[in-house]
């Protein structure tokens, strides 16, 4: 190791620091491995080891339902809103974060709102989110009364839903990841390359597409990736925003109370696995394009 | 960092107005599900109710029964249950934050200043943080298999003799509450104060070890000083995170602790709406006073 010698000495406290570190891992990942060792439990198993022999049992019962919840709606329901979100915030981020490069008027406030949206109790934003939509409802109701518009009025049920209040409420989570991870980029960004072509004769889009675009592609994938993973879990803000159809994380919240069979740990090493292909597959997307860039 | 500095002022204003339509999809989003709910919030929390529906008349009976019987200690020399509910809450918060903070501090210090390479430094940082993207609720149920009465920290305990029957206050208490705080939240101070700490330039340590400075007195009055924002940022998050929280004290208190989000979700899947709304602007206010506190020691923007 001699050709490392230039390098400072560590500071004091590498092996009990070292220690620390891999407990934290350990505690970490340690309770997750368990409930994916016993997702496989035998029939005749319980929620707790010993493991009654390794089964798919309990995926099995999983895919026929549990109790009244049907998992798999959920799941396709789900899926769809975290693309929905994962694509609205990309595009809206990567907006924003093109606007503060410029000179913004009101960036500084819209910053704050961000900030406030990010750390804001998830309670408050989902009460607000669920009264506003109520508060609509009562106004489109009157408004068919006024016009007389009786069978419109019998139909309607609520505003709430999966693509009015839910996403809104995704978004005020998700959006202000996607901004701060713009604003990580551009901070470190080197705007030669962006003069460069502009004093070549490139538009402003081809300069975008061309220059801009591929030096900030690993990140995008980035806020895509926060973007799907954080709505594909997100609860409390979702929790009074909702409508009559649950997401699954919702129903699994539900479940938790409910349900007293290994079944329940099937579920979650279905939704933890569809997190780690996401994620997974972004940090490759990422390493690969920040690679090309490279070249 | 402002490009356009160097292009002429023809073409300013163009640019500004285009700048301002780029940030409006975004900003749109933010002013229709986040300042109009606040606003609704702030102003359905003066609105009357009874059993069916909410009625749009000014009236301060929410706060009031808010703080009913808040003036002084009760009979028993209890404290009325809002109080009770946030001294509670409180005392949660500041356990998990000095737990997050020790142990996001040590895991961040280690990341920064023992991992030599860039690439482990990496590698190891998203080992970190990979369980901050899946999901928090299979994250608490995933401690029922260990500290459930029959679990197997109990069974360990008693296979080795230590205790004689299972230990209760392991799961659905206040000990597997903080513990899941702690395993769900440190990421939250680990990516700030990591953060600082890889912009402290490594010169100044470097000097105060040659000065003849301690390991101890290196970190302290170096080190954590230059991480101070990263401190106040993670303590921010963890801090109004666990303040605002239903979901986490909702599964892992087995449904039995009491929370200031605890109240405010319980009364809204109650439908008394401005009940509600009164409690969430109690609590953004106390989470406001927190954070004002915290945040006039430090620059945001600049840190990112």
């Amino acid at each position: 190791m001699s050709a490392r010698s230039y390098a400072p000495k560590r500071p004091a406290g590498f092996v009990p620091l070292l220690l620390v570190f891999i407990a934290f891992v350990v505690f970490l990942y340690g309770p997750m491995l368990t409930i994916f060792i016993l997702s496989f439990q035998g029939p005749g198993g319980g929620l707790t080891f010993p493991l009654q022999g390794v089964s798919l049992h309990w995926f099995y019962k999983l895919a026929e339902g549990l109790g009244v919840v049907d998992i798999s709606a959920a799941l396709k329901r789900s899926l769809a809103l975290g693309a929905v979100v994962m694509v609205i915030t990309v595009v809206f981020s990567v907006l924003a974060g093109l606007a503060f490069r410029k000179r913004l008027r009101g960036g500084n406030a819209l910053f704050y709102v961000t900030v406030a949206s990010l750390i804001m109790p998830s309670i408050i934003v989902s009460l607000g989110i669920g009264l506003q939509f109520r508060l609509l409802d009562n106004v489109i109701k009157a408004v068919l009364e006024f016009f007389g518009a009786t069978s419109a009025l019998e139909g309607f049920g609520t505003s709430l839903g999966m693509y009015t209040s839910a996403l809104g409420a995704h978004l005020t989570w998700t959006l202000p990841f996607g901004l701060l991870i713009m604003f990580a980029v551009f901070n470190r960004f080197n705007p030669a390359y962006e003069e460069a072509a502009q004093d070549l004769g490139a538009t402003p889009w081809q300069t975008f597409r061309f220059i801009v675009l591929p030096l900030i592609a690993p990140s995008i994938v980035g806020i895509g990736m926060f973007g799907f993973t954080l709505s594909w879990d997100e609860i409390a803000r979702t929790s009074q925003a909702i409508g009559d159809s649950n997401t699954l994380p919702l129903e699994l919240q539900g479940l938790t109370t409910t349900v007293t069979t290994p079944s329940i740990y099937a579920l979650g090493t279905l939704t933890t696995l569809v997190s780690f292909v996401v994620i997974g597959v972004a940090i490759a997307a990422s390493a690969w394009l920040g690679r090309r860039k490279v070249q | 960092m402002q490009h356009n500095t160097s292009t002429p002022s023809a073409v300013a204003l163009p640019r500004t107005l285009s700048a301002v339509w780029q940030a409006s999809p975004y900003a749109l989003v933010f002013v229709l599900f986040f300042l109009i709910p606040l606003g609704l919030i702030v102003m359905v929390s003066f609105w009357n109710f009874n059993e069916y529906e909410i009625i749009p008349a000014f009236t301060l009976r929410n706060y009031f029964s808010i703080f009913e019987g808040c003036s002084s200690l009760n009979d028993y020399g209890d404290l009325c249950v809002t109080f009770k509910t946030y001294v509670s809450t409180l005392r949660i918060s500041l356990l998990v934050w000095l737990l997050t903070l020790v142990l996001g501090f040590a895991v961040a210090y280690f990341l920064a200043f023992h991992v030599r390479t860039n690439r482990m430094q990496t590698l190891l940082f998203v080992l970190c943080t990979i369980p901050f993207w899946t999901s928090n609720v299979i994250r608490m149920i995933s401690w029922i298999p260990l500290l459930g009465r029959n679990g197997l920290v109990n069974q360990t305990l008693i296979n080795t003799g230590l205790v004689q029957q299972p230990i209760e206050w392991l799961l659905f208490s206040e000990f597997s509450v903080v513990l899941a705080f702690v395993h769900l939240y440190t990421m939250f101070m680990i990516v700030p104060i990591f953060n600082s700490m890889m912009r402290i330039d490594r010169s100044l340590i470097e000097a105060a070890q040659d000065a003849g400075a301690s390991a101890w007195q290196t970190l302290w009055n170096i080190i954590v000083p230059l991480s101070r924002t990263g401190i106040i940022i993670g303590s921010i998050f963890v801090i109004t995170i666990v303040m605002g929280d239903f979901v986490t004290i909702g599964v892992m208190g087995g449904q039995q602790i009491a929370s200031v989000g605890k109240i405010i979700q319980v009364q809204t899947s109650a439908l008394q709406l401005p009940l509600a709304a009164a409690n969430a602007v109690m609590l953004l206010i106390v989470a406001l006073m927190i954070i004002w506190g915290l945040t006039r020691l430090v620059d945001i923007r600049s840190e990112l």
